[in-house]
């Protein structure tokens, strides 16, 4: 681990610096979004008009349940296609661009509901994780001798991520055997197999262990410190709160409100928005109301 | 009661042409169903495929046994592309009703093609080429213990379970590499190994293309040894036994085909012989002959409920495997 | 995960096997002696309908069988055949004055025991691809198609509404077509009961025994256990076999009728030809199906089973108890399709494959409508039903069911919700 993160902090800096409104320009984006729209029926889940996310930051997305912020995931990571608008990643458009291509392209997410492959043991599910296999072209895989080499450097890296992870000793498992916050650890693991440049996390702490949650957190500072930069969504404000460099409210599929964790919690929209999801919780009690399981939407 | 002969007949069979076909149809399934999770319930229309390149290639066109195989391989290739470049994006179960619908639309087509024979199907002399290959000496029988095959038996016999012994040594090499382990993620959660920037749809084309390649070649295999081609063998419970068998011998095992395709011909053609016997010697009473057919296939729907109830592993599965599977 | 449930699998095994066999015995009777030959009849006829006598048609089949036989007086010609199979039938044209529509030599598959063969002469020229097309020939095949949608709607209705439910993928669904229907022979012809009374009652035992009993003593055991979609999808299939084969064991594999009705002349409609018994069905399975759709849509158990439809786990939180909703469909789909196992059995036959032959349009309307849509299984069967009779205009006979699964095909590429279905959200 760098003991400086010359991106991070850059970045840290840059942010503070800015305005706080929806749809704000960041000096140094990643990610830029357009008048991205997602319709369901008569229902519009996102319809974000503008958004830009700062590179080396992390950055959070939040709002209450129905939000649409796990759609607006699924359509910028190409799982899902948007009805209108545009985005670019590293200034390169990307509009409904398939999700294996993003990913090769260092964007990676990864899901609400854990998807770790449960017939695959720990380290086949990192190893899945590593890019440009020869042993994944169908007639090569056929002569070991063409793919053994790669597949030990593979295997050396992962289990380097592994031991990172405190997953070392479990690589032999079968992925299904593992709790729920270790499944977690080993979606992040292998995605950091890809060397993303964005990771998008989807809930990261839903379903996780408190005993879980410090080293889950230590982890994402890890990831900003070497430089990846971190979106996701979450309902604990309490992680919100620790980890995140800047905040994305969402409601109603529009992003309502933008900046600072401490500027964003006091914004009057968002108070409103929460307690008009919510009529018994408040935003600034420590997160009880806000972390309930949000509806696939 | 003649156990000894029942046995032998049994065992016969458990070995026999009839298994050899389902067996390498069945390794074709393992691949799609057993390693990639594919839902294919058509499998019976490359086995189709297969008999009918090389039955029309040789008996209507009168051409070379040999270029009839290229052909099985060629169509049943296409075939697979045709079904799975607009179907593999869809959700699974469209998958399953779309290939079974395919094979039907197919098996319909060569009932009313006359060049395809019509509903007679195509009769010829399919197999001569190969069988002037037959090295074995001119003897009347050959004798392995309790079994005993004709010279032309015996010769279908050996190879084909060496040619399954190729194709389970390519599905081994195959799913111990990382191809395979992106196979098999496939079957785990598709999104997740796209996440991971593979591309899912490629490698699920290539698995129902080999599956279907393989199941044309028990076509093939079965247009040899019966000299004809019925198109009313392609019937979907073509299918549907080969799913007993395989998750009889465990599915996504690289013997379990092998092993579910031999024992599920020696228990049916074992009860259907014991029963026979019975009927005959007035020891089974409250039958008669014509029910000893609905019988075996009584046994085999109820087997295979059973089997997917309480065994879903089959023989060689590990069940604790099966446990973590969340579909 | 599934300890726990180990008790109520052990009902699986007995339980529903119990029920099947405790009919056993009531089958066993009802065997009836199987010398009931297959009869083809073979009508020719002029563009005006009208019989031309002392035409001569030569049969063949497999096993060397071949037959001679000349139309009547009024154009019919009847012959047993030996087997279910494909005969090859020839109208020679020496003895006809006019040329033939339609196939000449034509392939007929004998599978039911009155199968009927029209040859129609003259007309728009004759001799022509799929027999040229008339008005009044669309009219007839109109008919004919509505009639099959009926049948079909009755099964789909149910397939949909179990898939909804319970997300199973039932391919076993045809045979809750083939039970039903043998439950009415078995009530017919053992019993001697009148089909009008032998059909309501066989519906009511098929929803107890074949409805709900299939639920309680198999689907919701598995359930229980936790059995993923797929495991589900395979045992359905092995029910299938096993129920059709049982079928067989019993009842012998030739087609059978009810004792009432069997033949009945068609009254002539001005344009089209239909049986009283088929007008009769048609419009009690019109008002079934209207009830059942009302009956879903406006009542509190119908809201219900939408609501599990839609999503089961809300379903649950929210007080819907889930199990019953699920009884109750099984109930209302084994009654539904039995409903259609008897109009089936009347307007054609009673026979072991019945259900198993429908079973893909099933499949075909209820995904061309929309997996799991109520509207959408209706309509998708109406759009089966009359592609499979009207396609007989353009492609040859074997091929009509061929035509309605392609059209399923050909949709789920382009619009893969299904007609009337939404597309789905993902994640």
């Amino acid at each position: 681990m760098p003991a400086e993160a010359p991106l991070a902090n850059a970045a840290v800096a840059a942010l503070a610096e800015l305005t706080p409104e929806p749809g704000v320009a960041k000096p140094d984006p990643i990610l830029r979004v357009d008048s991205v729209v997602r319709q369901f029926g008569g229902l519009r889940a996102v319809d974000v008009s503008h958004l830009e996310v700062q590179r080396g930051a992390i950055t959070a997305l939040i709002g209450p349940n129905g939000a649409g912020k796990s759609t607006f995931f699924n359509v910028i990571s190409g799982f899902d296609t948007s009805d209108d608008g545009s985005w670019t990643y590293n200034d390169e458009a990307i509009t409904n661009r398939a999700p294996n291509k993003l990913a090769r392209q260092g964007l990676v997410r990864t899901f609400q509901l854990t998807k770790s492959l449960s017939r695959l043991s720990v380290l086949d599910n990192m190893l899945l994780g590593a890019g440009g296999q020869t042993g994944e072209s169908i007639f090569p895989s056929i002569f070991k001798f063409t793919w053994a080499k790669q597949e030990s450097q593979n295997t050396k890296r992962a289990m380097e991520l592994l031991g990172r992870f405190n997953l070392a000793q479990k690589s032999a498992d079968f992925a299904g055997s593992l709790s729920g916050g270790q499944r977690k650890l080993l979606e992040m693991a292998r995605a950091l197999m890809l060397n993303p440049q964005l990771v998008m996390l989807d809930e990261p702490m839903a379903g996780v262990n408190p005993a879980l949650k410090q080293s889950l957190l230590d982890h994402i500072r890890d990831i900003r410190e070497e430089g990846t930069t971190v979106m996701f969504v979450e309902h604990d404000m309490d992680m919100v709160r620790d980890v995140s460099d800047w905040v994305v409210v969402m409601a109603q599929g529009a992003i309502i409100s933008e900046g600072t964790p401490g500027s964003v919690m006091q914004d009057q929209r968002v108070i409103d928005a929460y307690l008009g999801a919510h009529h018994d919780s408040a935003l600034t009690e420590s997160g009880q109301g806000l972390t309930t399981e949000e509806d696939p939407a | 009661m003649d156990f000894g002969f029942i046995l032998s007949q049994s065992l016969t069979q458990a070995i026999g042409v009839t298994a050899i076909i389902y067996c390498i149809a069945a390794i074709g399934l393992n691949i799609q169903f057993g390693y990639g999770g594919l839902l294919n319930f058509g499998q019976v229309a490359f086995v189709a495929v297969g008999a009918y390149a090389v039955g029309v290639t040789v008996v209507e066109v009168g051409s070379s046994l040999w270029l009839g195989v290229a052909f099985a391989v060629i169509i049943a290739i296409g075939l697979a592309l045709l079904l799975g470049i607009p179907t593999l994006r869809l959700r699974a179960d469209y998958l399953a009703i779309v290939t079974i619908a395919a094979s039907e639309i197919l098996r319909f087509l060569a009932k009313s093609a006359d060049f395809l024979g019509g509903s007679q199907g195509v009769t010829g002399s399919i197999g001569t080429e190969f069988y002037d290959l037959n090295p074995l000496p001119e003897w009347d029988r050959f004798e392995l213990g309790p079994l005993s095959f004709s010279r032309v038996d015996m010769w279908l016999v050996m190879t084909g379970w060496t040619f399954i012994a190729i194709m389970t040594l390519l599905t081994w090499l195959l799913m111990r590499s990382p191809w395979g382990r992106m196979v098999k993620g496939i079957r785990e959660d598709e999104d997740a190994v796209r996440s991971l920037g593979k591309n899912t749809y490629l490698r699920k084309l290539q698995v129902l293309m080999l599956g279907g390649v393989f199941a044309a070649f028990a076509g093939v295999f079965s247009a040899v040894s019966k000299g004809s081609v019925q198109p009313d063998g392609f019937v979907p419970d073509f299918t549907f036994f080969l799913y007993v068998m395989l998750i009889l011998g465990g599915t996504a095992r690289v013997a379990g085909p092998l092993l579910g395709a031999a024992i599920f011909w020696f228990l049916l053609v074992f009860v259907e012989q014991v029963l026979k016997e019975g009927v005959a010697n007035d020891v089974i009473t409250f039958i008669s002959v014509t029910q000893i057919g609905p019988i075996r296939f009584i046994l085999v729907g109820i087997g295979l409920m059973l089997l997917m109830i309480f065994r879903p592993q089959g023989i060689l599965g590990d069940r604790k495997e099966l446990m973590l599977d969340a579909r | 995960m599934h300890q726990r449930s180990r008790r109520p699998t052990r009902w699986l095994g007995s339980g529903f096997l119990a029920l099947l066999f405790a009919l056993i015995p009531v089958m066993g009777f009802a065997s009836p002696a199987q010398a009931d030959e297959l009869e083809l009849t073979v009508a020719v006829i002029d563009g005006e309908r009208a019989g031309i006598p002392d035409a001569a048609i030569n049969i063949t089949g497999p096993d060397g069988f071949t037959a001679d036989i000349v139309t009547d007086g009024e154009g019919l010609a009847v012959i047993a055949v030996p087997t279910e199979s494909t005969f090859t039938l020839t109208l020679d044209e020496g003895t006809i004055t006019e040329g033939v529509q339609g196939d000449n030599p034509r392939e007929v598959s004998v599978l039911t025991r009155d199968k009927r063969v029209i040859f129609t002469i003259g007309g728009d020229g004759g001799g022509g691809g799929g027999g040229g097309i008339t008005f009044d020939r669309v009219a007839q095949l109109l008919v004919g198609g509505i009639v099959l949608s009926i049948i079909i709607a009755l099964s789909a209705l149910g397939l949909s509404l179990i898939f909804g439910t319970t997300g199973l993928t039932n391919f076993a669904h045809g045979e809750l077509l083939t039970l039903g229907a043998f439950t009415a022979l078995v009530l017919n012809t053992t019993f001697g009961i009148n089909i009008i009374i032998a059909g309501p009652l066989a519906i009511v035992l098929s929803a107890a025994l074949w409805g709900w009993g299939q639920n309680q003593f198999l689907w919701k055991p598995l359930r229980r256990r936790g059995t993923g979609l797929i495991a589900a999808m395979i045992v359905s299939i092995g029910l299938a076999i096993t129920i059709r084969y049982l079928i067989v064991f019993f009842f012998g594999g030739a087609p059978q009728s009810f004792e009432q009705f069997a033949g009945q002349t068609p009254i002539d409609l001005g344009i089209v030809f239909v049986t009283p018994k088929e007008l009769i069905m048609s419009v009690i399975a019109i008002i079934v199906l209207t009830i059942s759709v009302l009956w879903l849509k406006n009542s509190r158990l119908g809201k219900a089973t939408r609501a599990v439809s839609d999503n089961p786990a809300l379903a649950s939180a929210s007080g819907v108890n889930v199990e019953r909703v699920i009884s109750v469909v099984w109930v209302l789909g084994a009654s539904l399709a039995a409903l259609s196992g008897v109009f089936l059995g009347l307007t054609q036959n009673v026979v072991w494959t019945m259900g198993q032959f429908l079973l893909l349009t099933f499949f075909a309307a209820v995904v061309l409508g929309g997996l799991g849509t109520i509207g959408g299984a209706i309509v998708g069967s109406f759009v089966v039903g009359i592609t499979v009779q009207l396609s007989t205009l353009i492609v040859p006979t074997e091929l009509k069911t061929a035509a309605a699964l392609f059209l399923m095909i050909i949709l789920l590429l382009v619009r893969p919700q299904g007609l009337l279905g939404r597309r789905e959200r993902v994640g």
